[in-house]
């Protein structure tokens, strides 16, 4: 049963998919464009980099993935300074001509935990410049919230640390993440397998954004067909309700009547 | 001729050259790049305008897979 009529709103527009996928990584740009229409995305995060100018002749990801039908949503990957974030996505806007970016500034090198003491210098700056931000950040609900109620279009915690596969490790943190807030939470980082995915869902998430899940697959465009369905699946549990926990065994048949 | 950095290299160009005829020259497609001159933002509109000089630093940047 396909959950049709389940959109989610980001910074004005409706989308329908609620998997964001990333495009680093793959084997080639054929690949990316096979894994980013299985897994149904509407939004791909992108890099800024320096154009190779000695051999210009060099495919592009835009031949591949067209930003007319896609969203592109670039990311400030690298950076680990808030004054670098924020040049990369001034490039980004003058690059594609929207608004819409991904924030992460990063803490180190090991963790790629976010730094959100420059995290929160890069958003204030953002935001007033015009920017609809979507923000990389910790678990944290305070900071969360803070950087909701400083203008960021989605707030996007990381369940795990980026590229690790080791699933959702917070739980508790992104559940109370999701119940303050008034913007769309995505799991952002983390994810390993379809399962993770689906947790994210039923934790209430609006989205969940992945790269290497899929991209370090054996199979990635098989993979992304199962985190396709991973968030559908996840969405319809955590809509349905799921039932108690209980303790001891409950029978399914009916006692009455027994012979 | 003028020496220029353009990505981190020095590149050697014609005294009188626009943004806009140095891309041509490099075969890069103005729409499908973004550049930055002197740390400034240069908006697109404006390629054919600005005039290339001795010592300018050029980023050009485009779009890459990313997660």
């Amino acid at each position: 049963m396909a959950n049709t009529n389940d959109t989610w709103k980001l910074a004005g527009k409706d989308y329908s998919s609620r998997l964001i996928v990333g495009t680093g990584k793959y084997k080639d740009f054929e690949q990316t464009a096979a894994a980013v229409a299985a897994s149904g995305a509407e939004i791909v995060t992108v890099a800024v980099r320096r154009v190779n100018v000695t051999d210009p002749s060099q495919p592009m990801l835009v031949d591949y993935l067209d930003p007319k039908k896609i969203t592109y949503l670039p990311n400030t990957a690298g950076c680990f300074d808030a004054q670098s974030a924020m040049r990369t996505l001034r490039l980004a806007r003058e690059a594609g001509g929207w608004d819409l970016v991904k924030l992460e500034v990063l803490g180190d090198q090991r963790t790629l935990y976010p730094n959100m003491p420059e995290t929160f210098v890069a958003v204030k700056e953002l935001v007033k410049e015009g920017f609809k931000v979507m923000v990389y950040c910790n678990d944290d609900p305070i900071a969360a919230k803070t950087l909701e109620d400083m203008g960021c279009v989605s707030v996007m915690p990381l369940g795990g640390p980026i590229g690790s596969g080791l699933g959702i490790q917070n739980p508790v943190q992104i559940r109370l993440i999701i119940e303050q807030a008034s913007v769309p939470i995505l799991v952002d980082a983390g994810v390993g397998t379809a399962s993770d995915a689906t947790i994210a869902m039923e934790l209430g998430c609006d989205g969940v954004l992945m790269n290497t899940a899929i991209a370090g697959a054996k199979d990635p465009v098989k993979m992304a067909a199962a985190m396709r369905l991973a968030v559908e699946s996840g969405r319809l549990s955590y809509q349905a309700g799921r039932m108690p926990k209980k303790l001891y065994a409950d029978p399914s048949s009916p006692l009455s009547g027994l012979i | 001729m003028l020496a220029i950095t353009v990505n981190g290299d020095t590149k050697r160009i014609p005294d009188t050259v626009s943004l806009a005829d140095f891309l041509i020259d490099l075969g890069l497609d103005p729409k499908k790049v973004a550049i930055e001159r002197n740390l400034e933002i240069v908006p697109k509109s404006t390629y054919a305008c600005v005039d290339l000089v001795e010592g300018d630093t050029l980023e050009i940047v485009h779009f890459i897979g990313g997660g």
